[in-house]
């Protein structure tokens, strides 16, 4: 088994290297560059040539990728082009505030969608199996800033119950945070709960159909019990898997969501470093999201080991 | 109080679109006592065995008769009386422990969570007596041995470990649903001689569901023949097997005893090999499967292979055909040397050798029609015209005794014989030589199983075809192979005329083998017990 989970680390680390790779390949063929988009309409070649040479954009793009990557493995992210700052400064409070946004949405969806889909599984065809199924299905079938404004116009312009717009300091009190950032986070929940509300359903109903299952009836074990003691460690593993899907999408592709709530994270940061052509700061982004993808999934595989004992115990038998 | 633990009455079970699956059947059981229900598959034997616990499967409902345990009717409690009584006052064993043990848990918690979950035992006594109980059913290391978790062991421990986790409640009765029929006769002869000891030694009633007259013959004191959900025939053990009254028992009687016999006009003229494979080794990844093995087939010859499971006769037929690469030896047909991958041979080679799967269903393609299933090796190897294939298909389909008709449908309504006439008619499509059969008969029921046997048998007068017939069965090859080969563990250890195959001397993993299958006579088993206790002594 531990074979097995250094494989799956260096898998992930593997991965890691080659989307750096991408990140930067991607980012340098970007339409435009950072000198005519700082310097304006109204600049001449010459001063062009003088700010690439300023900022060491004449060198070829390998040479620019291996420093690039070394500094990142040393916790350099490099300096934006366009304010001279610090990436990693920048950064870190937004990633705090994306990853505050993400785990909030998180802790209602997860537990709200993993029980519903159970629910949902045990009484198939009944009523809150339905409502369930169109309701979620609803939910992921329009575009997410819908959603989000109309909440706006039932919680917050109507009723004036939330505020519109989530603006978060870092000094503000843990409370007032999680009432301003309400909205966007029932946003994002409903946005991610249908994904996993569906897999957890199925997955539970292919287990119940397994002989063990009605073996588990025939021993006389009550229903709750057989549901979470029989079926749902069987069906973890999908389920954890698509939940760190999930997870990832809620810190990688909240970009709409922040824009509509001004909500200070990582996504505007991007969004702001993209239209300024800002490269060091949109790679930096990039590299982060990725690695949030990857750490997220390799953990859902690692769990997925864990839990099934046919992958942690070796086979002793014949 | 009565004297019978259970009684059902006029037992009804109705599918959700309103088949009739059991009909109007009563049974009674004392203490004790172990009833036999037979049948073939769709008899209702299964559904019987789970009414008796009031629990009916997906798409079935029990919409008629009394179900009384010690007196009580099961089928009025409310839903926490009828689970009081599963597992506690009567318990399931299953076809399959490998499907019935829960694959997340280990042995020990599952077999503990019935006297515990009923309320009979605290959490360290249920563990010893589960130990306890390992140690009567002869388990290994029984200390230890509920620590593992199923995949950790034989499929015959966990039939055993199955058996004690539906006696772990002391229940009145017990209910036994082909607890022998995925298991190899070498390993089904001990469980068997297990389930009897436990029976007797617990005093528990039984009802004991399989469609094998000779085990059920072993173990039951009566024996109740089902068909189509309705009872045929009910008597003594003795009576049902010495004088059937119904002439659907007699045929079931005498169908079973046909297999115990050699045919007689089995006669071996030695032209030269068709087939011939010599010292051929072949493995999966690094686990050898095949281990330097020779085999010849004649012209209009009958070759059968016989093992245990994972003994590597179907590795050998998928060897032969190339969809498994040998990795030495050769493999010739009409002297001529076949590739090891059937990518590297030629469409004539192919098309010289064809493939009989067991599975009917899942070998054949349920979205395409009978003709179009029939038809394409007559278009992939003679380059068929349309009309021509279809005359082919309609000559093929009454040759394999099925209606003309049958082309323009799918296979997916034809019932499992049929299916495999369908897999017949499309290996003899491609006009082979040697057809080889991977244990086609195994999924059938027996009266099914020997009209498909008969059709292969008339096929090979018709046509002198060879066959490589693959399968466990001893009953079979008795009946139709003119040479025998014996498989054990990639090797073939005994190898002759089936005559003498089956006659002393044997070799003694033969001898075990056929000592193994349960013969047409109640005191098989004590025979065979007391014969193998002699030898130990």
């Amino acid at each position: 088994m531990f074979r097995l989970l250094i494989t799956r680390v260096v898998l992930g680390l593997l991965t890691l290297f080659a989307i750096s790779i991408l990140i930067f390949a991607a980012t340098e063929m970007l339409p435009g560059d950072v000198a005519s988009a700082v310097l304006g309409q109204g600049a001449t070649p010459e001063t062009l040539a003088a700010f690439r040479l300023e900022l060491g954009l004449d060198r070829p793009a390998y040479i620019r990728y291996l420093e690039w990557f070394t500094g990142v493995l040393q916790g350099d992210l490099g300096v934006s082009l366009t304010n001279k700052r610090d990436i990693l400064e920048s950064i870190a409070p937004r990633f705090g505030n994306t990853m505050f946004l993400a785990g909030f949405a998180a802790l209602i969806a997860v537990p709200v969608s993993v029980g519903l889909g159970i629910l949902a599984a045990i009484n198939e065809g009944k009523w809150i199996d339905r409502v369930a199924n169109i309701v979620s299905l609803a939910t992921i079938s329009v575009p997410e800033f819908f959603i989000a404004y109309v909440l706006i116009l039932y919680f917050a312009v109507k009723h004036r119950w939330f505020p519109s717009l989530a603006t978060v300091f870092p000094d503000m009190a843990f409370s007032t945070k999680l009432y301003v950032t309400a909205l966007p986070a029932i946003t994002l929940t409903l946005l991610v709960t249908a994904h996993m509300l569906r897999m957890t359903r199925s997955s539970v109903l292919a287990i119940m159909s397994q002989p063990y299952i009605e073996m588990a009836f025939l021993k006389g074990l009550p229903r709750a019990r057989v549901i979470m003691r029989h079926a749902l460690p069987n069906a973890a593993a999908p389920i954890i898997a698509v939940i760190a899907l999930n997870l990832a999408y809620l810190i990688v592709g909240v970009v709409v969501i922040e824009v509509v709530f001004v909500y200070p994270g990582m996504g505007q940061y991007m969004v702001d470093g993209v239209t300024k052509r800002d490269l060091p700061v949109v790679q930096a982004c990039g590299l982060v999201f990725a690695s949030a993808f990857i750490i997220l999934n390799t953990i859902a595989d690692i769990l997925g080991i864990l839990v099934n004992p046919r992958l942690r115990k070796r086979n002793t038998g014949h | 109080m009565t004297e019978h633990v259970l009684k059902i009455n006029n037992l009804r079970v109705e599918s959700v679109s309103g088949l009739v699956l059991v009909d109007n059947v009563s049974l009674e059981l004392k203490k004790g006592e172990v009833l036999g229900l037979i049948g073939e598959s769709g008899a209702g034997k299964s559904t019987i065995g789970l009414s008796a616990m009031s629990y009916a499967r997906a798409g079935c409902r029990i919409t008629g008769g009394e179900v009384l345990i010690n007196g009580t009717d099961i089928r009025k409690q409310d839903a926490e009386g009828r689970r009081d009584m599963r597992g506690k006052r009567i318990a399931y064993i299953a076809q399959s422990a490998a499907a019935s043990f829960n694959p997340s848990h280990t042995i020990m918690d599952q077999v503990c969570e019935m006297p515990i979950q009923h309320g009979l035992m605290s959490k360290d006594e249920a563990r010893k007596w589960a130990i306890e109980l390992f140690t009567s059913l002869g388990l290994p290391n029984p200390q230890t041995f509920g620590d593992r978790y199923p995949h950790q062991v034989s499929g015959g421990q966990l039939q055993r470990a199955m058996a004690a986790m539906a006696i772990s409640c002391r229940p009145d009765i017990l209910v036994f649903d082909e607890p022998t029929t995925a298991l190899d006769v070498t390993t089904q002869i001990e469980v068997l001689a297990l389930f009897k000891k436990v029976v007797k030694e617990y005093n528990t009633a039984a009802l004991y569901i399989t469609h094998d007259l000779a085990v059920v013959a072993q173990i039951s004191d009566r024996i109740m023949v089902l068909r189509h959900g309705k009872m045929v025939e009910l008597g003594t053990t003795e009576q049902i097997l010495q004088q059937p009254k119904e002439a659907y028992t007699a045929a079931l009687v005498s169908e079973r005893k046909a297999a115990d016999h050699i045919a007689e006009d089995v006669k071996v003229e030695h032209n030269e090999p068709l087939l011939e494979v010599k010292d051929v080794r072949a493995s999966y990844g690094s686990f050898e499967v095949i281990k330097g093995v020779s085999i010849a087939v004649a012209k209009g010859e009958t070759v059968a292979v016989v093992g245990e499971s994972g003994s590597g006769k179907s590795s050998m037929a998928r060897m032969i055909t190339g969809l498994l690469a040998r990795t030495s030896g050769t493999v010739t047909f009409k002297g001529k040397e076949l590739a090891p991958n059937y990518k590297h041979r030629s469409r004539e080679d192919l098309q010289r050798i064809q493939l009989i799967y067991q599975l009917p269903d899942v070998a054949l393609n349920p979205r395409q029609t009978i003709g179009e299933i029939i038809g394409r090796p007559a278009q992939f190897y003679f380059g068929m015209s349309p009309a021509k294939t279809k005359e082919r298909v309609a000559e093929l389909l009454t040759q394999v005794g099925l209606p003309v008709d049958y082309a323009g449908r799918l296979s997916t309504a034809l019932s499992g014989g049929q299916k495999q006439r369908i897999a017949i008619a499309r290996a003899l499509a491609a006009n082979p030589e040697l057809i080889i059969c991977d244990e086609p008969t195994s999924a059938l029921d027996q009266l099914v199983a020997d009209e498909i046997l008969k059709l292969l048998k008339k096929l090979q007068d018709e046509l002198g075809l060879s066959y490589l017939f693959i399968t466990h069965d001893l009953g079979i090859v008795r009946r139709i192979a003119h040479r025998t080969a014996v498989m054990l563990r990639g090797e073939i250890i005994a190898q002759g005329p089936t005559a003498q195959i089956f006659n002393p001397p044997f070799h003694p993993y033969t001898e075990n083998l056929l000592a193994s299958v349960p013969e047409m006579r109640t005191d098989w088993l004590t025979d065979v017990l007391a014969k193998r206790q002699q030898k130990t002594a």
